[in-house]
């Protein structure tokens, strides 16, 4: 069991979704995160003051999943979430020792489904 | 990032202005009098300053009659010699102006609620500068060209009594030959000239460049109203023809709606609000309290628009258009609600917003004419109407984000159509065919220009900001500002 963690555009979301969807991979959680690597940020400025900010919005996809399903759920992500240009993201792949589905008390490979 | 056709731009507008506004003010004597006292304030300098002005104002009371040079001394001969009805007539339009000008933080609320929060300030600042501009071209050039008087140059098409703001002594009194003076009319046309170009904010709202919307507005303001108007209100061919458009259905709303859709035309759709199957997407307003705060102080605005339009605070007609100004907003918000929630199931709350504005110019072609049922008839139509005309200019894949092809637009036309249609108060009766005429007028001539316009721009500057900047979002491509800094505003659905 694996849980990917992928920090991708927020515009791309909807793009990854619907890859991930393709490849029969329906569950995720998404939240809001801010984040920076190469790319660089944005001047903002205030009556005269300028300043640069660097932290830029990204989301953050979470996938729990077992073995078999790793490669097509980083194929899906990349597929919806590359565009080529610096700040497309990242993938993280973290080992999951446990999944239990709390409705049913599930575990292990069965939670994860 | 500024190009030099802007600046360019900029710069002979402002030139424009300042000769404008500089040959009416032209009072050697007094200027020079003021100038001595600015430059060494001695006792005699002051003196002179007083003789002088003393001067001017016997002048002036003494032979009201005559014209005085250039800018008027505000004197208490002018306020002697009108009456009390002309007093409450002239004090009822400035008030009536001033709700007017209330509709502008109506407008900014309303754009900015139904838009995304990364848009906030650049709506917020497009809807700022809009009255500020509006009014200021209006006094330089678009009161002449609206109100020419009897200078009519071509036909009864175009005419221009002058540029600037030059009144004479005797429109300070009743002489003006209306029951308010010339600087209360100014001052309440030109709040009108300055709804027209908002309207267009909205439409093009999330992805024009902001420096292109402030040129649109100068010259729409300036020249195309201006002119659409005084086909009507300026005693024009349209007045000869018997159409009736009481406080600017066709002259105000249909005209910014033309406006508007040819800036959408030209702009395009905002990214993701299509599908590649000509869906639409949601997008949803950020902020619905400021949608509905906006809403609320149009329509109290709305009591003003009407209101001033009767331009006399006569008791029966000001009162019976208060009356249908109100039964057809609230209409409009019932069939608004109605259709909504018939159609998809459960009532919206931005369309039925929508509705209470569709209402509102619904009426205003007609409100000192039509009867009581007709206004709450033509309010509920024209609820009904604007829901499924959002629905339509979606199909169209013009992207309106605020709906204001739908209520300015189509609810301008309808209600200006409707005069001809609905039954009026006895003694009054308005043909379809003048009615429709000048529907068509105003088309031929505020559609083109303003396509004109707008192409012009998108070849030379470019009207739209660029895939980055719109995702980016306006407030900090284009003024480098966030509306909300202390609040993460995220849109991931």
């Amino acid at each position: 069991m694996k849980l990917i963690i992928a920090y991708i555009k927020p515009e791309r979301l909807n793009a990854v979704k619907q890859e991930l969807y393709a490849r029969e991979v329906y569950k995720m959680s998404v939240t809001n995160a801010l984040g920076c690597g190469q790319q660089k940020g944005y001047a903002e400025s205030y009556r005269g003051v300028i300043s640069q900010v660097t932290l830029l919005k990204k989301v953050r996809i979470s996938i729990a999943v077992n073995d078999n399903f790793v490669d097509t759920t980083i194929e899906g992500i990349i597929a919806g979430a590359r565009t080529g240009k610096i700040g497309d993201g990242k993938i993280f792949v973290l080992p999951l020792e446990q999944c239990i589905r709390i409705r049913t008390g599930e575990t292990g490979s069965d939670a994860i489904g | 990032m500024r190009t030099h056709t802007t600046l360019l731009v900029y710069c002979s507008l402002a030139l424009l202005f300042m000769i404008a506004v500089a040959r009416g003010a032209d009072d050697a004597a007094l200027n020079a009098a003021i100038d001595a006292v600015g430059a060494s304030p001695s006792t005699q300098a002051k003196e002179n300053l007083n003789a002088a002005s003393a001067a001017y104002q016997a002048a002036a009371a003494a032979e009201p009659a005559e014209e005085a040079p250039g800018a008027i001394a505000i004197t208490a001969a002018a306020d002697e010699v009108t009456d009390v009805g002309f007093k409450v007539d002239n004090l009822w339009i400035a008030i009536a102006a001033m709700l007017v000008f209330m509709m502008h933080l109506g407008f900014a609320m309303v754009e900015s609620g139904l838009c995304r929060a990364k848009n906030c300030v650049n709506i917020l600042f497009k809807n700022t500068l809009t009255p500020a501009i509006g009014f200021l071209t209006f006094t330089a050039l678009g009161f002449g060209l609206m109100y020419p008087g009897d200078h009519w140059l071509l036909g009864k098409v175009v005419g221009f009594c002058g540029m600037g703001a030059a009144p004479q002594f005797k429109d300070l009194t009743a002489a003006y030959g209306a029951s308010y003076t010339y600087w209360t009319d100014l001052f309440f046309q030109g709040m009108f000239a300055a709804t027209c170009a908002t309207i267009v904010s909205g439409a093009v709202a999330e992805r024009i460049k902001v420096n292109a919307y402030l040129i649109f507005t100068v010259l729409y303001a300036m020249i195309v109203y201006p002119i659409i108007g005084s086909w009507g209100w300026g005693g024009g061919f349209l007045a000869d023809l018997g159409f009736h458009d009481f406080a600017g259905s066709t002259f105000v709303h249909s005209v910014g709606g033309w406006g508007a859709l040819a800036g959408v035309m030209l702009l395009g759709s905002r990214y993701g609000k299509y599908t590649p199957d000509g869906e639409a997407r949601l997008i949803m307003g950020h902020n619905m309290p400021m949608a509905t705060i906006g809403v609320f102080l149009l329509w109290f605005g709305w009591f003003g628009f009407n209101g001033g339009s009767a331009l006399s605070a006569g008791p029966a007609q000001l009162s019976y258009v208060l009356i249908t100004t109100m039964l057809a907003a609230s209409a409009g918000l019932v069939g608004a609600m109605l259709t909504s929630s018939l159609r998809d199931g459960k009532a919206d709350l931005s369309i039925t917003l929508n509705g209470c504005l569709a209402g509102l110019v619904g009426v205003t072609a007609g409100a000192d004419v039509v009867t009581i049922w007709s206004a709450i008839i033509i309010g509920l139509l024209a609820g009904v109407i604007v829901v499924f005309a959002v629905s339509f200019w979606d199909k169209l894949l013009l992207d309106d984000p605020v709906g204001a092809l739908s209520v300015h637009l189509v609810c301008g036309v309808f209600g200006t159509l409707a005069v001809g249609i609905f039954p009026t108060i006895p003694h009054t009766s308005f043909a379809f065919l003048p009615q429709l005429i000048g529907v068509l007028a105003a088309a031929a001539l505020a559609f083109p220009a303003a396509l004109l316009i707008f192409f012009v721009m998108k070849k030379t500057m470019g009207l739209r900001v660029t895939h980055d900047e719109e995702l980016l979002g306006l407030d900090l491509a284009e003024h480098s500002n966030e509306a909300y800094p202390d609040f993460q505003s995220f849109l991931t659905k």
